[in-house]
């Protein structure tokens, strides 16, 4: 029902009869304020909640770039959006059903990139239309005026006088009244929303838990005596143990996991939070988080001590990474083994801080001078986030290698539950080999056959050496003997065949043979394949694959396309479109892994990439199937 | 540990005793008449003296003429990248503490393109002994204005004479938070320099030697009034200070300076027409980072006990 004034507002204060209770398979609600009124924090612990009863859930945070942008603003909106389904979710689905918003202003921003469903159920303050200040009572007609175009349902909640009767400062309290209105929304488990709030709040005093406690049940109270429906969303079986985190959480544990006991970082949106996670725990732990003075500082020192034998890793977005370069040249030369972490955003330049993008793939391939051959892998879930950085470690000692890992924002904030890892030694590195060496062990002495060497670390009686940055020997000489120079880019680079030939060709979900084969890489793992079944649904011949490797890809690649009449990649990275001015088939700039399996199958390889800042909807890409399919 | 290696055999190793042959690595490449044999030569008596075993000391340089260094030492060494010594030997350093870590840098390396480094390295104050060789101008690139070539001489990308006065690395130092250790010294003053190196390694904290080094290339007349002209040289002199004798013959102008005095030290840094060597500034109460920064050592089994118990905090 649209609404100017909203009228399906100003709710009886009479309890409906009874609320109809709608069961469905899945839900997708939002909530939204301005920043600094704890919607994140509400959002993220609905989410958890629901994974913990056994909900499939994905949460994806809607951030703005500012700390304290200004409040009723439809840039400074900050929220979440959370999908619960019974089944598995692996992405953040299409439309909003329930949105929850602490002002109208944040409520245009979402409702002007068409993130709401028509029919979207809208619960929001209503302190706003009677407002002391005209300007406020205007700002919320004109918007009204603007969301009448879809036919949502308003419900008006006086979400500040509830709070009023708890607390002093509603701003520190509303995002528990609305987590009390979700959770009778949704039939959550009362206490185990509890012990969400008790662990939120751990750190602080009791009066704060009980508190938070009271405006949660004042929430729930009101949407019990105001709300004619409820949701529910049946759980599914938990048969295993399952952990909900985030992805940069996620890759701090692997980091644990894997062995790495120094991660060097530069403060940077959105790979910082990793850095958050791992100074609470790293220290017990026997690991230190080293914030450098720079990003070159930062891998400069990851490179120093891995060369003195702890496998370091640093971790940083794009505009870090374009930083790194010249020490990452230093890393491959040297063949010093090293992780890097490059949760990728927005760019270029400084571009879209808080939001995921995946445009830096071609630059961490080919950035750095002369040819640097490396290892790059791209996690596509909240639990990759964890393995790949045991996967990552073990490749960088191995093969003497960078190996870079790119995350993204979508996977950095966003929350999944997963299996829980059974954790094991052996993921666990090694202590350097301290003994003295051998005689004939030469710092560089590279197998002929697959250019592999056994490093030597300082403290090796008999092994002393310097590594050098120059063209070198085996015996780390430094050599401009042409003939040594071309022989050693050949090993430095066979290397990376070596890694292929023990991996597998990835898997294709859908028939074997089709007539398209969609490619992705990364966080788009869940849209694409929630697509790509949904187009098959429809009688469509649409399969997917999805490459954890992108150096060296994963072999196969060339095959696995020759069964399918078109392929074609889906990518969060900027490309031209076919039919935009100027643009044809030799100037048309392409999405990045599309531009990648081109030159390397020298398949005809097509691209959909959007740069919206947002993670791709299953929805857009039906359409983008059927098109291409037309 | 001492009680293992005597059963292995290694019991001959901790009576090893090393000449200066023993630390000398492959003939310098350096023009005849560089400053940095010297300082090579000196480096290399040093560590004849103190005994240190090549295996556990390590050489990190940057980029330049002086960062082929490591090359010439028989120890453990990384050739860097321009500017960046120092965060690779923060590195090492944080992760094994019980090497012996030196950092050579130019002018252009630690004063220019690494010059972020060096205010945060000496800050972090970790035990290294940090050399910055100084030879006023850019050698390997052939002849281009450094951070510390005098106002007006003339260089290949200043041809009509260097605009600006130059950085003073010594007030700059001391100017940091948590400097421990700043020393000048030069490579002309083999017994100056020999002592001055003695007392930097033996600091704990990271331990600042300026350098004055002669390019006979580019540079030769810069420091030639300087070598020629003792009496323009200001010795800094202090029981607390850098003991050389031998030099005291040459060098008559002594200055009594107490190095634990920050105010006289800066004061005494500022440019003027006299070249000053001796310890400026000491203080071993400082904060060292790689200390605070200890953390404990954990098994595999007890990393695994931890992370679990994170993992109950996340679960479902």
């Amino acid at each position: 029902m649209s609404c100017t004034p909203p009228s399906d507002s100003a709710p009886s204060t009479t309890a409906p009869t009874a609320a109809t209770v709608h069961t469905l398979p899945e839900h997708i609600l939002e909530i939204l304020s301005d920043s600094g009124e704890g919607a994140q924090k509400c959002g993220q612990s609905f989410g958890a909640v629901s994974a913990k009863m056994g909900n499939g859930a994905w949460t994806v945070e809607i951030i703005p770039a500012e700390i304290q942008p200004p409040p009723r603003t439809p840039e400074g909106a900050s929220g979440v959006r959370i999908r619960i389904g019974t089944d598995e979710v692996t992405n953040w689905g299409n439309r909003t059903k329930l949105v929850i918003a602490f002002n109208e202003q944040v409520l245009l921003s979402r409702h002007r990139v068409q993130a709401l469903a028509d029919d979207a159920i809208i619960l929001i303050e209503n302190m706003w239309e009677t407002h002391a200040d005209a300007n406020i009572r205007q700002a919320w007609a004109d918007a009204f005026a603007e969301l009448s175009t879809a036919n949502y349902r308003f419900i008006q909640v006086p979400m500040e006088e509830e709070c009023l009767k708890i607390v002093d400062n509603p701003r520190r309290g509303k995002n528990m009244f609305a987590l009390g209105l979700m959770s009778w929304i949704y039939h959550r488990d009362v206490e185990k929303v509890k012990d969400q709030i008790a662990m939120q709040f751990r750190h602080k005093p009791k009066e704060v838990y009980e508190r938070n406690v009271r405006l949660l049940e004042a929430g729930i109270a009101w949407a019990q005596t105001h709300l004619d429906f409820r949701f529910d969303i049946p759980t599914g079986d938990v048969s295993e143990d399952l952990v909900v985190m985030n992805g940069n959480t996620a890759l701090a544990m692997g980091a644990v996991m894997s062995g790495l006991e120094l991660c060097s970082m530069y403060p940077i949106t959105p790979a910082t939070s990793v850095s958050h996670y791992l100074s609470s725990i790293f220290d017990d732990m026997g690991g230190v988080v080293h914030q450098a003075e720079d990003e070159i500082a930062a891998i400069g020192v990851a490179i120093g001590a891995s060369y003195a034998g702890k496998v370091a890793f640093t971790v940083t977005s794009g505009p870090g990474m374009a930083l790194k370069t010249e020490f990452i040249g230093l890393a491959v030369m040297s063949e010093t083994p090293l992780v890097i972490v490059d949760v990728q955003r927005g760019g270029p330049s400084t571009g879209l801080p808080t939001k995921v993008e995946q445009s830096d793939l071609l630059s961490t391939l080919f950035a750095s001078p002369g040819d640097s051959p490396k290892v790059v892998l791209a996690p596509s879930t909240i639990e990759e986030c964890f393995h790949c950085m045991i996967t990552a470690r073990q490749i960088a000692e191995t093969f003497r290698a960078v190996v870079v890992v790119l995350s993204d924002a979508n996977l950095a904030t966003g929350q999944q539950p997963f299996s829980r890892p059974k954790l094991q030694a052996n993921w666990h590195a090694l202590e350097p080999n301290l003994g003295p060496v051998k005689d004939g062990h030469q710092p560089f002495g590279w197998d002929a056959e697959t250019g592999l060497s056994q490093r030597i670390v300082p403290g090796r009686l008999g092994g002393q050496y310097t590594a050098t940055g120059l063209a070198h020997n085996e015996d780390s000489h430094v050599s401009y003997d042409p003939y040594n120079n071309q022989r050693t880019s050949a090993m430095r680079s066979r290397k990376l065949a070596v890694l292929q030939s023990t991996l597998e060709p990835p898997r294709v979900v859908g028939p074997e043979s089709n007539d398209l084969l969609l490619v992705g890489w990364g966080s788009t793992r869940g849209a694409i394949e929630e697509a790509a079944e949904k187009a098959r649904a429809e009688g469509l011949g649409v399969s997917s694959t999805h490459l954890t490797f992108l150096s060296p890809l994963q072999p196969g690649l060339k095959e696995i396309f020759s069964r399918f009449q078109h392929v074609m990649t889906v990518e969060i990275n900027y490309s031209d479109e076919a039919d935009d001015p100027y643009i044809n088939e030799e100037n048309r700039r392409r999405g990045q892994l599309s531009w990648l399996l081109r030159a390397t199958t020298l398949v005809d390889v097509d691209c959909w990439t959007r740069v919206l800042g947002q993670p791709l909807s299953p929805g857009d890409i039906l359409q983008v199937i059927k098109k291409k399919l037309s | 540990m001492s009680s293992t290696c005597s059963l292995l055999g290694c019991e001959t190793l901790d009576n090893r005793n090393f000449s200066l042959e023993d630390y000398g690595g492959p003939t310098p490449r350096w023009c005849p008449g560089c400053g940095d044999h010297a300082i090579l030569t000196a480096v290399q008596r040093l560590l004849a003296t103190e005994q240190l075993k090549p295996e556990t000391t390590v050489f990190v340089s940057g980029i330049g003429c002086s960062s082929r260094f490591p090359h010439y030492v028989e120890t453990y060494g990384f050739h860097g990248i321009h500017g960046r010594a120092l965060p690779l030997a923060t590195g090492i350093k944080l992760a094994r503490p019980e090497l012996d870590v030196f950092v050579v840098m130019g002018d252009g390396d630690c004063c220019s393109i690494g010059a972020g480094h060096w205010v945060h390295a000496i800050r972090y104050n970790l035990n290294l002994t940090v050399m910055l060789l100084d030879n006023n101008i850019y050698g390997l690139t052939k002849k281009q204005t450094s951070p510390t070539t005098p106002q007006g001489f003339k260089s290949n990308t200043q041809p009509r004479g260097s605009y600006l006065p130059p950085i003073n690395p010594l007030q700059t130092t001391l100017g940091i938070t948590n400097a421990s250790f700043v020393a000048q010294t030069a490579d002309w003053m083999p017994s100056h320099l020999a002592a001055t190196l003695e007392a930097a390694h033996a600091h704990q904290g990271l331990s600042f030697v300026r350098i004055l080094q002669r390019c006979p290339v580019f540079t030769p007349d810069i420091f030639t009034e300087a070598v020629k002209n003792p009496q323009i040289t200001d010795v800094l002199v202090h029981p607390q200070g850098i003991e050389d004798p031998t030099s005291a013959g040459i060098y008559k102008s002594q200055i009594t300076h107490d190095p634990s005095d920050i105010h006289e030290a800066r004061r005494l840094a500022e440019a003027c027409d006299r070249v000053r060597v001796g310890l400026f500034f000491r203080n071993e109460s400082f904060p060292r980072y790689e200390v605070l920064r200890t953390v404990p050592k954990r098994t595999v089994e007890e990393k695994i006990n931890l992370l679990n118990k994170e993992f109950d905090r996340y679960a479902i």
